[in-house]
């Protein structure tokens, strides 16, 4: 069967544009239809509370020296990257401002996203795909225990709720990196700093960079699960989910800061 | 333990507990089972053999819908399970199931895995499971220490064990093991036989049990079915199947290389 498909695919190079097609739409499909199911347990007890909690406590808590760091040095570069082009301009008094608006609007919640895509989704993926393929999955099923609710929703919600919060701590500790630059290495006034970094920041920064926090948070634990889940074929088969965890939870961080931008502030 | 016996009421006495019809399953162009029938009644211990690879595995997945056959039914208590998802998963209520590989919840210890269904299925409270659990665990002869170990602590054959007490701490009325007694020594063998068998006597629970181990089948098996080539070739009693007149059975239970079961091997040993 699969030899002929292979003998088609070289004799007609239409066909094998059509086979990627029709696959890629399946996945698609298999996708959307594994969020459906996996959100509609969200809101069906019975939830786990004492897993929830395991996994908040694995994404928000275990992530923060990961996202902290890359929060600091991100407020860090930009302040000095913007002094040595603003200077150009004598316009080094919106430092304070470029550097809060681009950590709450974008770093913030991108570089956290990105981080947390490397860290937890691939935990996500190679855990649960581990179980798949020593029958771990099958088993909770016999145990009348429904994997979806039992694996998929703590993981889901943890996302969900917990990055915001680490894209909070992203945030400050990314405006306090530029302002450790700004006041110690170029010179500026600590008092003027502070009041310049507030005086144009609106609620609705912060706020659309924590949306998006929220949606990163979902998208990659979402991936992880569903690669996790549909792993087969051994350790093989667990590495190859993990790096499709990672890949895809990463793109669409970068998909949706665009769409969720382009919503917020296209107008 | 009621509504077994109610449900067994409310159809006929005759009518198998668990009934598989057609079976048929096949992994990209490798048929796996052919038109599988296999019948069993309530209470009843049957024992599956057959050689490694013919399918007996793929056998009870699809039984507990882990796998979807192609075509053919599977009904417990008259009540048809294949594509009915509900139905299953009120089965499954009633089902244990001890997996090859045992399969244990690598990030639980050892008692929470036997007292999962119990925590998990029946929400009962975590004390009370951990005492059910740590009791089960005794009667296949795993001392209180090791509850608190983690499955990557274990033996082979120690996390066999565990496997065979979280089947059976819910107390199921029905039971599949998936080779109970592979890579145990023979005491223990005899010991998790001795349990097997009062599973179905004293607790009246229905067993199907998958082995190649002919002296644990003799001794728990009321009746012995051998797979082969996708269907059931002979099934009877456990006391008949010396006498089967079968010449795939005579192969299998006197382990003999030549017969009418070949297997893939290189010819002159050089494998
Ligand atoms: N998920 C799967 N994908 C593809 N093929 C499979 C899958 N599961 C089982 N098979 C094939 O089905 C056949 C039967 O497998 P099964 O595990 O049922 O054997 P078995 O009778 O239990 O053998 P053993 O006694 O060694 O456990 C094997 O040839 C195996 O390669
Ligand atoms: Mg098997």
């Amino acid at each position: 069967m699969r030899r002929r498909r292979e003998e088609c695919v070289k004799s007609n190079p239409l066909q094998a544009i059509g086979h990627g097609v029709l696959a890629l739409f399946g996945a698609i499909g298999r996708l959307a239809l594994f969020a459906f199911e996996a959100t509609s347990h969200c809101v069906r007890p019975p939830l786990y509370p004492r897993l929830l909690l395991r996994q908040m406590v694995e994404i928000g808590f275990y992530s923060l020296p990961v996202v902290g760091l890359t929060g600091l040095f991100a407020g860090m570069v930009l302040a000095l990257q913007s002094y040595t082009g603003f200077s150009r301009f004598s316009a080094e008094s919106t430092i304070p401002t470029v550097v809060v608006l681009s950590i709450t609007r974008e770093l913030g919640p991108v570089l956290a996203g990105l981080m947390v895509a490397g860290r937890v989704g691939a935990a996500m993926a190679a855990e649960i795909g581990t179980m798949r393929v020593t029958e771990q999955i099958d088993a909770l099923t016999t145990l009348s225990t429904n994997p979806h609710k039992y694996l998929i929703v703590p993981r889901l919600l943890g996302g969900f709720l917990m990055l915001p919060f680490l894209v909070l701590v992203a945030d400050i500790i990314g405006v306090l990196g530029g302002y450790l630059v700004s006041v110690y290495k170029l010179g500026f006034n600590a008092d003027t700093y502070i009041t310049n970094t507030f005086e144009y920041l609106e609620t609705m920064d912060v706020v659309s960079g924590l949306v998006k926090a929220a949606v990163f948070g979902y998208l990659i634990a979402l991936m992880g699960c569903y690669h996790g889940f549909h792993s087969k074929g051994g350790a093989q088969g667990v590495g190859k989910a993990t790096t499709n965890a990672v890949v895809t939870g990463a793109i669409l961080v970068l998909i949706f800061n665009y769409i969720i931008t382009e919503a917020f502030f296209a107008q | 333990m009621s509504a077994p016996s109610s449900a067994r009421a409310a159809h006929g006495a005759n009518e198998p507990k668990i009934a598989l019809r057609g079976l048929r399953k096949r992994f990209a162009g490798q048929v796996v089972l052919d038109g599988l029938d296999l019948e069993i009644g309530s209470g009843e211990s049957v024992v599956v053999i057959g050689c490694s690879g013919v399918g007996k595995s793929v056998m009870l997945k699809c039984l507990l819908g882990l796998l979807h056959p192609d075509a053919g039914s599977v009904t417990i208590d008259g009540e048809e399970l294949a594509g009915n998802r509900a139905a299953r998963e009120a089965a499954m209520r009633r089902i244990g199931m001890l997996f090859q590989n045992s399969a244990l919840f690598d990030s639980l210890p050892v008692w929470e895995n036997v007292a999962f269904g119990l925590i998990q299925a029946q929400g009962m409270a975590r004390r009370e499971a951990r005492d059910i659990a740590i009791e089960t665990l005794a009667q296949v002869g795993l001392a209180e220490d090791s509850a608190d170990l983690y499955p990557a602590a274990l033996s082979g054959g120690m996390r066999k064990r565990v496997g065979l007490a979280r089947a059976i701490a819910t107390r199921p009325e029905i039971i599949f093991f998936d080779e109970p007694t592979t890579g145990l020594d023979p005491i223990m063998a005899d010991v998790i036989n001795d349990l097997i068998v009062a599973c179905t006597r004293e607790l009246g629970a229905t067993t199907l049990t998958i082995t190649h181990d002919m002296t644990s089948a003799r001794k728990i098996a009321d009746r012995i079915a051998m797979i082969h080539d996708g269907t059931i070739i002979w099934q009877g009693p456990a006391g008949e199947i010396d006498e089967s007149g079968n010449a795939h059975v005579e192969q299998f239970i006197n382990g003999r290389a030549d017969g009418p079961i070949r297997l893939a091997v290189a010819a002159d040993g050089r494998a």
